[in-house]
């Protein structure tokens, strides 16, 4: 097989953009990715079977059938689990990755989120920490993110954003009822409501159209294409280059180095199985933070007898996704319009500054609910089933507003993946293993955000609401999974440099999530994006010819 | 039990299926002897599993979870994505049978409504795994998609007042019946 410049593992929000920008700057590319390629074609419209309801599956992998995981319990009792059980901490296998199917808000992290030790210092048994990198270095990458994907939404309601220099390329969707509700109940309350950054198109936008505002939304492949991810942005645009080659249902099985302990290839399992070598200059591992995490810690070799990047025991530490708590609120009106994405008003008031808490997290609505989606959500005296049921389900079905938010989590170097040393893949891999909880200050901010949720709906005119805050006894990854291959200037306690670099492999990259040090208090998918522009800039600019400079 | 529209349907079912699964399915789906119109269910399994599905979702002014087709679905995916609940559908039935058999003498489908309410009561406290098992099943067959062979006509839906089928504008293809998963 010929050899390449770079090998991207992953074809998700980041590995689509290390693609681009390498393919785009003249390198020869190979990407990766153990999924298949879906199109607007396979969304199906599938209620039960879906990225966010998985009673019969996922649609866009992986699927159930030899691809365990192990996650040991509070208890330290160790259980097999499937790709649609909750506690499998899935994201999408596919050309996309989670950005196919995804709900698509796009935030920027606050200034604060890049500096949460220095802000609050570390609670007892966290490893909270600073990144290396600020919100300032960033920014120009996140610009860049909203314009190549494609970001509508309106940050003119709030105060509460890091500076920027362009607003975003596509105004809002025009609001739904919930936004009429919401926007005066949060005024009232001296908040300061305004509409989620959404990379879904509002208008016609990068040759596709505009939202059809149908009922499918999170979980589902948009059927008019008009969410943007990178199978519809910035892959197609490295495949046009004729410098990358996107090789699908192919699953990396170890990274290659030579007895020099740098990088050669990989060598992975094509869509008939058969062992396969790919040798490149550098490899970028796009995986997301369980199975980068993974793939390093599977590369073992006399050099690395404890996998790559590991030589202080760090990858697969710091695993974190979000806490998330709410409300639902019931009222004596319609709230509900059919209209999609139904998400659409946010308030980031409560992101930081409160005393006592280490951080906070926006809130927002929920996006435009199911029917499935409500059978467990009625208020709380309402008989589980019967007619009691069914008649709560008529009357309550239209009249209920979800708001809830992703608490920024306290990370812990306990929670964490590791190798499961017995239970392997189809190919024959050692599966994640998953350890450790979520540090118990996580679990205290959620709660108050739950109330704040709640407060919102009171003054919004709920008749009755009911809390939605929880004690996870699991780690808590999913598919805003974070924070494995951690990012640091000091090569004891973090993986790569600020560039992305495996501190002691300088042609071996991670990139996407896993090199998050926190996760913010928002949907994590454009920060990953922003750090694959961020880190492929670096990359191309040290780039020599067929040889790398660090 | 509404078996109206199902014949043909299912002859192309167990004919997917058979390609699909192999002789797995052949084996539980299509067992020689079994002349119903299920894949997984026998006729007596049915009957017990549709009066305890009824209790779940009854019949007002919309129609019950079997008359919805709730059957349909849990069926289908006995063999498909619930195949590793097999047992738990056998034994949990033979249970309810029993428990119908002690207290009314008669099997529960021949009882009275309040004495089948009675019996998916005392199911409900006795054996609450299964008991949720198959209030799970019967929700989702009842308010998903009616792609799966339950909420048939998207009955559920219309009952909660949406639009069906999508306004127009709202659907870029057609909603069709593409097959299962």
């Amino acid at each position: 097989m010929k050899r390449v410049n770079a090998v991207v593992i992953g074809a998700g929000a980041a590995g689509g953009i290390v693609a681009k920008e390498l393919s785009v700057a003249g390198l020869s590319v190979v990407l990766l990715e153990r999924g298949k390629w879906y199109t607007a074609n396979d969304c199906h419209k599938d209620d039960l079977r879906n990225q966010r309801t998985t009673v019969l599956g996922n649609a866009f992998g992986p699927e159930d059938e030899g691809n365990p995981r192990v996650w040991v319990d509070a208890k330290g009792i160790a259980r097999t689990v499937l790709p649609s059980e909750g506690s499998y901490q899935n994201n999408a296998a596919c050309v996309g990755g989670g950005t196919l199917s995804y709900g698509a808000q796009a935030w920027r992290y606050l200034p604060q989120d890049f500096r949460m030790k220095s802000t609050y210092g570390a609670p007892a048994g966290s490893s909270l920490e600073d990144w290396p990198i600020s919100y300032n270095d960033l920014e120009p990458f996140y610009e860049k993110a909203e314009y190549e994907i494609g970001i509508s939404g309106d940050y003119s309601g709030t105060p509460f954003h890091g500076p920027r220099k362009r607003p975003l390329p596509m105004p809002p969707l025009p609001p739904g009822r919930e936004f009429g509700i919401l926007e005066p109940a949060a005024k009232r309350l001296g908040l300061h409501p305004f509409h989620i950054p959404m990379a879904r198109n509002s208008i016609p936008y990068n040759g596709r159209g505009p939202c059809m505002r149908c009922r499918w939304c999170v979980g589902f492949a948009c059927e008019v294409d008009a969410k943007n991810g990178s199978q519809n942005t910035v892959i197609p645009i490295a495949l046009n280059t004729g410098n990358c080659e996107l090789r699908t249902e192919c699953m990396a099985k170890e990274i290659l180095t030579d007895d020099r302990g740098r990088a050669r290839g990989v060598s992975y399992f094509d869509e008939n199985g058969h062992l396969q070598e790919q040798l490149s200059d550098i490899v970028i591992v796009s995986g997301c933070a369980t199975e980068s995490a993974r793939l390093l810690l599977n590369s073992k070799s006399r050099l690395f007898p404890d996998g790559l990047g590991n030589r202080h025991d760090q990858v697969g530490r710091n695993l974190q996704g979000h806490h998330y708590t709410g409300a639902v609120g019931f009222f004596d009106f319609e709230t509900y319009d059919d209209v999609g994405p139904g998400a659409t008003i946010a308030i980031s008031d409560y992101n930081h500054g409160t005393p006592g808490l280490c951080g906070g997290g926006m809130l927002a609505n929920e996006f435009i609910r199911l029917p499935i989606h409500m059978i467990d959500r009625l208020p709380a005296n309402t008989p589980r089933w019967g007619l009691g049921h069914k008649q709560a389900m008529r009357h309550w079905h239209k009249r209920t507003i979800v708001i809830m938010g992703p608490t920024q989590q306290i990370p812990t170097a306990e929670g964490r993946v590791t190798l499961d040393p017995t239970v392997k893949d189809k190919w024959g891999l050692p599966v994640v293993r998953f350890l450790g909880n979520v540090h118990p200050h996580t679990f205290e901010i959620g709660e108050v955000q739950a109330k704040r949720a709640q407060a919102w709906l009171k003054e919004a005119g709920a008749v009755d609401t009911s809390l939605m805050s929880y004690k996870a006894e699991m780690v808590s990854a999913g598919q805003h999974q974070a924070g494995t291959c951690r990012m640091g200037n000091d090569p004891q306690c973090s993986v790569v440099n600020k560039n992305c670099q495996i501190h002691d492999v300088d042609n071996l990259f991670v990139i996407d999530s896993s090199v998050h040090v926190t996760n913010g208090g928002f949907n994590p998918v454009l920060t990953i994006m922003a750090i694959a522009y961020f880190a492929s800039d670096a990359l191309v600019r040290n780039w020599k010819g067929t040889g790398f400079r660090s | 039990m509404s078996t109206s529209r199902k014949t043909g349907h299912l002859t192309r079912r167990q004919f997917v299926a058979a390609g699909a699964l192999g002789s797995a399915a052949i084996a539980t789906g299509c067992a020689p002897g079994k002349q119903g119109n299920w894949e997984f269910l026998s006729e007596g399994q049915a009957r017990t599993l549709a009066a305890i599905c009824d209790q779940i979702v009854p019949a007002d002014d919309f129609p019950s979870a079997s008359q919805a087709g709730v059957l349909n679905y849990i069926d289908r995916q006995l063999v498909r994505h619930f195949r590793n609940h097999q047992d738990d559908y056998r034994n949990g039935l033979e249970q309810v049978q029993a428990m119908s058999r002690k207290r009314f003498g008669q099997d529960l489908e021949l009882l009275s409504q309040p004495q089948q309410l009675a019996i998916v009561s005392e199911l409900s406290e006795q054996d609450r795994t299964f008991f949720e098992l198959v209030r799970d099943h019967t929700m989702e067959g009842y308010y998903g998609s009616p792609r799966h062979g339950g909420n048939r006509d998207a009955v559920s839906w219309r009952m909660l007042g949406l639009p069906e089928p999508p306004p127009l504008g709202r659907s870029q293809y057609d909603l069709g019946k593409g097959s299962p998963s």
